[in-house]
């Protein structure tokens, strides 16, 4: 018996200023809600133009659980459609990225569309005269997502066909991709090198939550960074300098001081960062030749601006995380209310020295990889608490970390770099964009279909 | 100069996978020169450690970090603890060079790692290469690719 589907009043009961309900991260009728309405209202992270630079290249991928592919057209136009064959329902594009020609052809029944999507040629047409296919969508093509849009090469859909545009939903928040982009001295990046990827046990939400999680590095992460600390210390006295390694762990064992000092901003819509005015990434040994390539291409007052932002986590809900000084971006995409698939990219700053995106590169396995023991600190626990929220005892989930009573929602705003308002904030936009297309009182759901196709 | 056979080859790379699934972890880090690497790829063919993604390139510090936290007090991953299962193929010799003093295997192998209720397992082909120091060997590079490098895996915390 379903209890969520459009019972608005129980949807928002979940969601309190100060603490959520358990069952946003282990009831499956609310997953299916979020694939349903979230993730169709929502614009979420496709890809990037790097990985299809050429006409007939495409990649495929998943938005909530709809999969979808973007292709690049030859009049270099990019196109978003759900990855599904108009005829059986076969997926078109099986491999993450490929070039597919001149055409896309269903390895079925050779059904060809163009890259755009548009139906090309279907098989022994004749047999459809008079039998009102033309009438149908079938002839259309690929469907298409609701709406794409591509900002400076970052690929985003929204699978709704009307909703929030694309530059009210983001705003300001996407200075953390431009400050990315801009570390290029050419202001240009590619994403490469193979995405590692992780698999989660728990809710797609707890992941989202713990990039903006300031209070558990030294507490979760003392096992993996504070041994990487006293093992260098004991090792140091055989000379030579920091390596890369540690200056990467180092800093999770940061006291609180300096994760409170280091901020928070919160945006509308539930985007948000910390590192507001430094973070953990502020103080890597520098890269030969980086900075004089960055002041011949910017001039020095702002090659200093653009590397003096060294925002921490940047959260693009619903669930996508940049690094802009560490040029990586991690999607966690949602397969059921107790399952996660963690894809975490690196992007090489065009024009920048090797070094740093061998930094890049070293970050990401050091810390997001399955062999990484930071990650198996934080795998720890949100499987953990995946498990905890079965108990009956209490059934909600603390958020109230630097709560003001009153605290406007949905805002601009900063705040102690230990607050856990961009949880809150995540939250707000959650049961917006919940409820967004969700009819009242008609548990059948059907509106969806409308508002998603 | 110690002369090197097939025969201590192979019981070298048995060797390596016996003390690590008797989790004697600080003899099986005395097996590593000190300049040693220790490199599972995430690439099929992969030929570049920094400029490629990896799910591991430790050097000897970050080998002795991992096994110093898989004791630590506070390593809450390893409550309770991991155990690692390997059953090794015959490694083939792929190079005897004294001149050189480098000596390289290539064994495939089933491994499974086990914590708490679970159990999963791992296909791949190990490379060592080694070199004599003080009369024994020392592994140089072990260099393990799996078969399906590209999956999602779950926690992967002990050593293949």
């Amino acid at each position: 018996m379903p209890r969520y589907a459009n019972n608005i009043a129980a949807l928002k009961a979940l969601i309190q200023p100060e603490r959520v309900h358990r069952d946003v991260y282990t009831d499956p009728e609310i997953f299916r809600l979020e694939m349903r309405h979230l993730f169709a209202n929502t614009w979420v992270y496709v890809g990037h133009a790097s990985q299809i630079p050429n006409p007939g290249d495409y990649l495929t991928t998943d938005i909530g659980d709809q999969p979808v592919m973007a292709s690049r057209h030859t009049d270099g136009s990019i196109h978003v459609f759900y990855n599904r064959c108009p005829h059986k329902g076969v997926k078109i594009a099986s491999e993450t990225c490929g070039n597919t020609g001149k055409f896309f052809r269903c390895p079925y029944h050779a059904w060809s569309f163009k890259t755009n999507g548009s139906l090309l040629a279907i098989p022994l047409k004749k047999g459809y005269d008079g039998t009102g296919l033309e009438e149908t969508e079938a002839v259309r093509g690929l469907s298409p997502v609701g709406a794409t849009h591509i900002y400076r090469d970052f690929i985003f859909a929204r699978l709704a066909k009307t909703g929030v545009d694309f530059e009210t939903f983001f705003g300001e928040s996407l200075s953390s991709i431009d400050n990315m982009i801009d570390r290029s001295p050419e202001g240009k990046l590619v994403l490469e090198g193979a995405p590692l990827r992780y698999m989660h046990p728990c809710n797609w939400k707890m992941l989202v939550e713990n990039q903006t999680d300031t209070c558990h590095p030294m507490v979760a992460h003392e096992s993996s960074a504070g041994t990487a600390i006293s093992v260098w210390e004991r090792e140091q006295a055989k000379g030579g300098p920091k390596p890369m390694a540690v200056e990467v762990y180092a800093p999770f064992m940061a006291p609180y001081d300096f994760f409170d000092k280091m901020g928070l901003r919160v945006w509308p819509n539930g985007h948000g960062h910390t590192g507001v005015t430094t973070s953990i990434h502020a103080d890597y040994s520098a890269v030969p030749g980086y900075f004089e390539k960055m002041v011949e291409a910017y001039g020095e007052e702002r090659a200093r601006e653009i590397l003096g932002e060294n925002r921490h986590n940047t959260i693009y809900f619903p669930n996508i995380m940049v690094k802009g000084p560490i040029q990586t971006l991690r999607v966690f995409k949602p397969i059921a209310a107790d399952k996660t698939l963690v894809e975490s990219y690196t992007f090489r700053l065009v024009g920048a020295p090797d070094l740093l995106f061998e930094r890049t590169l070293m970050y990401n396995r050091l810390i997001n990889a399955p062999t990484s023991i930071v990650g198996h600190d934080d795998l720890e626990m949100y499987e953990r608490a995946q498990i905890g929220l079965h108990a009956n005892g209490y059934e909600w989930v603390n958020v109230q970390r630097l709560y003001e009573p009153g605290e406007p929602e949905d805002v601009t705003a900063i705040a102690g770099g230990t607050s856990e308002r961009q949880m809150r904030n995540q939250f707000s936009a959650w049961i917006k964009y919940m409820l967004m297309s969700m009819p009242e009182g008609n548990a059948d759901d059907s509106k969806f279909h409308e508002a998603a196709e | 100069m110690t002369e090197i056979t097939e025969r201590d080859l192979i019981d070298f790379v048995y060797r390596e996978a016996r003390l690590l699934d008797e989790l004697r972890y600080e003899e099986w880090l005395a097996l590593y020169a000190e300049d040693a690497h220790y490199w599972m790829p995430a690439e099929w063919q992969q030929t570049d450690p920094r400029l490629q993604a990896s799910l591991m390139y430790e050097d000897m510090l970050l080998l002795r970090i991992r096994v110093e936290r898989l004791g630590g007090a506070r390593t809450f991953s390893q409550k309770p603890k991991s155990r690692s299962h390997h059953v090794l193929q015959l490694p083939q010799v792929d190079e005897i060079n004294p001149a050189e003093n480098r000596y390289r295997t290539w064994t495939a192998f089933n491994y499974s790692e086990t914590r708490g209720d679970e159990f999963n397992i791992y296909s791949g082909w190990a490379r060592h290469e080694l070199r004599v120091e003080d009369g024994a060997l020392k592994i140089v590079l072990k260099r393990v690719d799996l078969v399906n490098f590209d999956a999602p895996f779950g926690n992967i915390q002990l050593f293949m």
